[in-house]
């Protein structure tokens, strides 16, 4: 068995999550400053987890093909977008996001009010506040959104198939793979696939579950 | 010097005071928004109008559209809960705030958490954790303190160690100092003047043996602890109390927008001559005894209002109780009332 698929799955997911990671957290600290225009922002943000990836693919594609400004410059410094394992990073980063965003979101609004006016009252700047009292009050949260998002990046199917292709070696992700397989017949290898990808998932659920378990056993004490 | 008003839906704050020397408490029921006027000094809730200076500092003045944000205000806040940092140890929590490391190190001695400094909140006493935000507080050199119920989560035998540890900071501290709290007997042991709250509104403020001499509003009434409270109607000549169900003879004129009177329980005398003027013929209700005294609450005989007011209380030493209790408790009694001690009072709702 061919195993690029797994090696490119991980690392299209890996370098989504990442990304996803920080974009998501940021977007997250945004939204719970604001007050008036909050409902609308965070709408637009959750978009991607409502639209079907193929309308993802197809803004995607839109957005980073040549005849775009973005695409033409991306392409002029050497980043080639479409039919690449960029592009299908850049898919998997819109289709995670909301994951990553709704996931922090929530940690960091749990976080105790009294804490953050402490800090307030103590002479802390709000980003110090941030990543000296609130990412550490809401860690477990965040990093069981972490995992979750590594999962949804994972799986990506529909918006990586319209902008990365399914390039044999290149593109083609272990998802892509079970459908390719299916395609062509190829039953035996589509279940192995099905099997890699079970197990990836299971893990990735337990993982999750020990995070929160630890994140409420330390608010517990 | 404060004077703000903010709708917080539940209520409208109308919040309105200046400090003195000495600390100011702000005494009323839980939920009256004291704790709201407090964030609203600190800047981390923001009122829709007023004004509120720190010395000649503008912290905030709606007309100017000033408002100070809480970081650059330096008003030290003490939470009810106080608030540490749950992921640092105490040496951290002390010292990210800290001004200068030195005088942080001064305070974690001075407080006596050497011990536990490398512990974190969640292992700490009740009394280490107070100490712990104290020790914070002051580190950040606040040109002000605030402290919201700062006994309220400590036993009974801590709390008046922690008192005498506060007691002692308050002294030191030159800037103002608002205390907040629902405790009478703490607002007098550690403040100087007072200011009482009652549904969002302060209705008077002053020094603190004025007020618990003479109150002027029921609400200061009751929370300096007076449990006698009737409001009053002309009658003739005279006044009548109508929630005890008697007519009183006054000593003085009655001065303007008087609407109710209060009487202390430990003022009245247990007499048996019934011709005197402004003496109740009571029935008992209940007595419940004490250690050193005994409470009797009681019903001016023939009274048909049944407010809660209608039900006096008479608190009588226990040496003198036991010579009359079984008069007393033997149905119909007689006891004075001194007009001289009744305190007049107005009615701010």
């Amino acid at each position: 068995m061919e195993l690029s698929p797994l090696w490119i799955s991980l690392k299209v997911a890996a370098a989504a999550t990442l990304i996803t990671f920080f974009l998501g957290i940021a977007a997250a600290w945004g939204v719970t400053g604001l007050k008036r225009i909050r409902a609308v922002a965070d709408g637009v943000l959750s978009l991607p987890l409502v639209l079907p990836p193929t309308v993802v693919g197809f803004l995607l594609l839109m957005a980073l093909g040549r005849n775009s400004a973005l695409g033409h410059f991306l392409e002029a410094i050497g980043l080639k977008m479409i039919f690449t394992w960029r592009g299908a990073v850049a898919a998997a980063v819109v289709v995670s996001f909301p994951v990553m965003y709704r996931g922090a979101r929530g940690a960091l609004e749990q976080v105790e009010e009294d804490l953050i006016y402490a800090a307030r009252t103590l002479g802390m700047g709000e980003f110090t506040i941030l990543r000296r009292i609130m990412l550490p009050a809401a860690w477990p949260g965040i990093a069981a959104s972490a995992v979750l998002t590594f999962a949804r990046a994972l799986g990506e199917f529909g918006a990586t198939l319209m902008v990365a292709g399914n390039l044999p070696g290149k593109t083609r992700t272990m998802s892509i793979a079970v459908y390719t397989a299916m395609q062509g017949g190829d039953r035996e290898l589509a279940f192995k696939w099905v099997a890699v990808i079970t197990c990836f998932s299971v893990t990735i659920l337990i993982l999750m579950n020990l995070l929160t378990q630890k994140g409420f056993k330390r608010k517990g004490s | 010097m404060v004077d703000i008003e903010k709708n917080t839906g539940q209520f409208h704050l109308k919040s309105s005071f200046t400090t003195g020397e000495g600390p100011l408490a702000l005494l009323g029921a839980s939920g009256c928004g004291k704790s709201m006027t407090l964030k609203c000094i600190a800047g981390v809730e923001k009122p829709d109008r007023g004004m509120i200076k720190l010395g000649e500092k503008v912290l905030f003045d709606s007309e100017k559209r000033i408002c100070l944000p809480a970081r650059k205000r330096r008003v030290g806040y003490l939470f009810q809960n106080y608030a540490l940092f749950p992921n640092m140890t105490v040496r951290d929590n002390i010292l990210c705030a800290a001004k200068e490391r030195e005088y942080a190190d001064s305070l974690i001695e001075r407080f006596g958490l050497e011990n536990v400094a490398a512990q974190r909140p969640a292992e700490l006493s009740g009394g280490q954790s107070q100490r712990t935000a104290l020790a914070r507080m002051l580190a950040a050199r606040p040109e002000a303190i605030l402290l919201d119920e700062p006994f309220s989560a400590l036993d009974n035998h801590m709390r008046s160690r922690m008192e005498h540890e506060i007691l002692d900071i308050l002294e030191e501290f030159e800037g103002p100092v608002v205390l907040v709290t629902h405790d009478r007997n703490e607002a007098f042991r550690l403040a100087e003047k007072i200011a009482v709250m009652q549904e969002g509104t302060v209705v008077e403020t002053a020094e603190k043996k004025a007020f618990f001499d003479h109150p002027e509003t029921v609400a200061a009434a009751r929370l300096t602890g007076c449990k006698n409270i009737t409001a009053l109607e002309k009658k003739g000549s005279g006044i009548y109390a109508r929630d005890w169900g008697i007519d009183i003879a006054l000593d003085r004129r009655m001065p303007e927008g008087i609407t109710h009177a209060g009487y202390r329980a430990h003022y009245f005398t247990y007499t048996e001559d019934k011709i005197q003027e402004n003496v109740f013929t009571c029935r008992c209700v209940r007595v419940i005894e004490d250690v050193f005294s005994t409470a009797v609450c009681f019903r001016q005989k023939g009274n048909e209002n049944d407010s809660p007011d209608s039900v006096l209380t008479w608190m009588v030493d226990n040496d003198k109780w036991n010579g009359i209790k079984d008069r007393v408790m033997s149905g119909e009694f007689m006891l004075k009332l001194d007009p001289g001690r009744m305190m007049l009072l107005k009615d701010a709702r």
